[in-house]
Formats: C-alpha cells, sequence, structure tokens
C-alpha cells in the first residue's frame, strides 16, 4: 500500500466531511462532520509520517487529536447553551445576530 | 530463515495490508456517506464510530500503533461518547428537517464539493507523493519511544500550550454549561401549595393498559374507555408520532402531546414518575418542582 492510497482515502473522507457540514441543519450532526475532516486530516498525516520515514507526522496527528478533543467539549457546551435558550438543535434557530 | 521466506513474507504482509485497506476503505467511504444521508444525528454517530474505528485499524497497518489506542480510547471512547450524551440531553425533542431553508443550497453544496473532489484530487496527482519508506522498527515496537522522544524534546513547548489549552476547554465547558438560578429554589410548603392549587393534586395516571400492554408509550385508558394522554410522558409521544412513516403507529391519541400545557410537560412528566414510585411528601416529592422553570 502507498501513501497516495491513505490520502486518496482522507480527500474522500474530507469531502463528505464538508458536503455534510454544507448540507446539514442539525448543529449536532454538522460538529460530527467537522470531526470527520478532522480524522482525514489526520489519515493523511500518517500517511505522509509513514512516506517520509518519520514520526513528524504522527506527533502532529496526535496534537490534532488533543485540540479536536478540546473544541468538542466547548463546541458540545455552546450547544447546550444554545439548545436551552432556544429548545432547538438545529442551525437555523439561531439567527439573533442576523443582521 | 533464508532470503526467500523473508521476501514471502513481506509479500504476505504488504498483501494483508492492501486487502485491510481496501477493506477498511469501502467501509469508512460508505459510513461516511451514511452519516450525511441519515436523518436521525443517533444514527450519524454511530456511523462515525464506524469510520473512527477502521481509520484506528489504518493506523495501526500504516505504521502508527499508539495514534491506533489513542483514536479508539479518545476519539471512539470520550469524543464519541460525549456526543451521544449531549444527543441524549437535546435530541430528544430535536428532529431533524429535511426541508431546504435556502434555495439551491444542496445544489450549490453538492456542485461546490465536486469542485473542491476535483481540486484535491488534481493537487494530490499532481503531487507525486513517494513510496512508503521502508518499515523501520520506529514504526513497531518502539513507535512509542519514538513519540515520546519526539513530543519531550521538539515539541515540548506545543506540548506544554496543550495542556493549557486543555485546562481552558475544561474551564469554558463548565461556564457554557452552568446554570445560573435565578429564583431562589422553593421551598417544601410552597411546593405542596402549588401542587394542591394546581390542576393535578393527585399523580397522573400511569402509562398501559395492564389487560394488553404494560409499555409506556401505551395510553391507559379511562373509565369511559377513552385513552388518556396524560398517562404517556410528552417525550414519547413525540417521539412515537416521529417514527417512521411505514410503521404502524402506537394507538396514541391524536395530539398527546399538544394536549398538555406548553412549557409544563416535564414537569408533568417528572411529578408523574416520582409521585408513583414514592409518596406524595418526602425528599422524593420536591425534585418535580425544581426541574419546572
Amino acid at each position: 500500500m502507498t501513501p497516495s492510497h491513505y490520502v486518496a482515502l482522507a480527500v474522500i473522507l474530507f469531502v463528505i466531511g464538508a458536503v455534510g457540514v454544507l448540507v446539514r441543519r442539525n448543529a449536532m450532526v454538522i460538529f460530527m462532520c467537522v470531526e470527520l475532516m478532522l480524522n482525514a486530516v489526520n489519515l493523511a498525516f500518517v500517511a505522509f509520517a509513514r512516506q517520509h520515514g518519520n514520526l513528524n507526522g504522527q506527533v502532529i496527528a496526535f496534537f490534532v487529536m488533543v485540540v479536536a478533543a478540546a473544541e468538542v467539549v466547548v463546541g458540545l457546551a455552546i450547544l447546550m447553551a444554545i439548545f436551552r435558550a432556544r429548545r432547538s438543535a438545529s442551525v437555523d434557530e439561531a439567527n439573533l445576530l442576523k443582521y | 530463515m533464508t532470503a526467500g521466506h523473508l521476501l514471502a513474507a513481506g509479500q504476505a504482509e504488504s498483501t494483508g495490508a492492501s486487502v485491510t485497506f481496501w477493506i477498511l476503505a469501502v467501509i469508512s467511504v460508505a459510513a461516511g456517506l451514511g452519516m450525511i444521508l441519515a436523518r436521525r444525528a443517533v444514527h450519524c454517530a454511530v456511523l462515525l464510530a464506524v469510520v473512527m474505528l477502521s481509520l484506528a485499524i489504518l493506523y495501526a497497518v500504516a505504521g502508527a500503533p499508539f495514534l491506533a489506542f489513542v483514536q479508539i480510547i479518545v476519539y471512539t471512547g470520550a469524543v464519541l461518547m460525549l456526543f451521544l450524551f449531549v444527543l441524549m440531553i437535546v435530541g430528544v425533542a430535536s428532529k431533524d428537517s429535511l426541508r431546504e431553508t435556502i434555495a439551491g443550497q444542496r445544489l450549490a453544496a453538492g456542485l461546490a464539493a465536486i469542485a473542491f473532489l476535483v481540486l484535491l484530487s488534481l493537487v494530490i496527482g499532481h503531487a507525486a507523493i513517494g513510496p512508503a519508506a521502508p518499515a523501520g522498527i520506529r514504526y513497531g515496537v518502539s513507535n512509542v519511544r519514538g513519540l515520546a522522544t519526539l513530543i519531550f524534546t521538539r515539541y515540548v513547548f506545543p506540548f506544554e500550550v496543550t495542556a493549557a489549552l486543555l485546562i481552558t476547554a475544561a474551564l469554558g465547558a463548565m461556564v457554557l454549561a452552568h446554570r445560573e438560578r435565578t429564583a431562589p429554589r422553593p421551598t417544601q410548603r410552597e411546593l405542596s401549595r402549588e401542587r394542591i392549587a394546581g390542576a393535578h393534586p393527585t399523580p397522573l395516571p400511569g402509562p398501559g393498559v395492564y389487560a394488553r400492554h404494560n409499555a409506556v408509550d401505551f395510553p391507559a385508558l379511562l373509565p369511559d374507555g377513552s385513552p388518556s394522554a396524560l398517562s404517556v410522558s410528552p417525550i414519547i409521544a413525540q417521539r412515537a408520532s416521529e417514527s417512521e412513516e411505514g410503521l404502524p403507529a402506537p394507538p396514541l391519541p391524536p395530539g398527546s402531546a399538544a394536549a398538555l400545557p406548553p412549557g409544563n410537560g416535564e414537569g408533568d412528566a417528572e411529578r408523574q414518575s416520582a409521585g408513583t414510585a414514592s409518596a406524595s411528601t418526602g425528599p422524593a416529592g420536591t425534585e418535580p418542582g425544581e426541574a419546572r422553570p
């Protein structure tokens, strides 16, 4: 298996996640699609680490995982706060800042 | 062991890696497509778990065993379980509308996705990614040692910044999830007065017709034979009305969720469960009033 196969898979997964972010209206699902995109980038990092023969890419993927965990924690807390105020998890409902 | 044996072992290993890759690639892409097509958020979470577990196995195959375990523990274990917890809080009453709120958004998103895929494919195709480096010991038994050496020498400053980030994230989550009590806590006297003065001083009827069903989504029958909307929790009634159209709907009265006064539904449901489980007074009797806004 060459690293280009892994990178191709990462590209496909990233595009799927981007489509999900664009299409879905539920904020939870949008978060999950963002996680899918982060996972795809991690896969690309691991593949490039394998190609270059050192571990720097794996370290970066590890940091991406840490940042993703922190992002999910804060994002879900914001989502719960919005849900308490609006009783809805749809991104269409949170429109108070719309011009 | 001769060179032929080594070559055969290497061939077998690469064949195994190829088979694993192709199987997992198909599984993960299918699960990702299902994720953006599934209507319920819980199904999306389960499909995302499939993608993450597939990627964990791919990491292990691609020479990152430590990241494979971190992927399973952190992503599948912690992040996805957090997603499911919040889904249980938020997503029960939330339904994903299939209505397009912005005209032509899906078409535009599809076109943008195709353009993005073409762009990335061209970039990757022109990048001439070389073959993998020979499988050294750093991708096997000493993977953790090599990662630790890198993290604690070259990347020690990002590592420390990560600690600050995690503490900030934990504090931010606590601040955002905290709810300030605006009204003073009601006393037991006020709760009992409110209960006697309210519409239902007695506990609400329990669900289920014991001669036929005792399920919680089955409304109780009143003495005149009509189903009682008050006996089913409004959340369960809403879920039942959201269920698939092909399934025969449970014999709920139409508008059973709407029959309850709005804004009072959760308190009624909790009062029902607390009232049937314990006496009307006592420490358990104070809980439903707290849930009432």
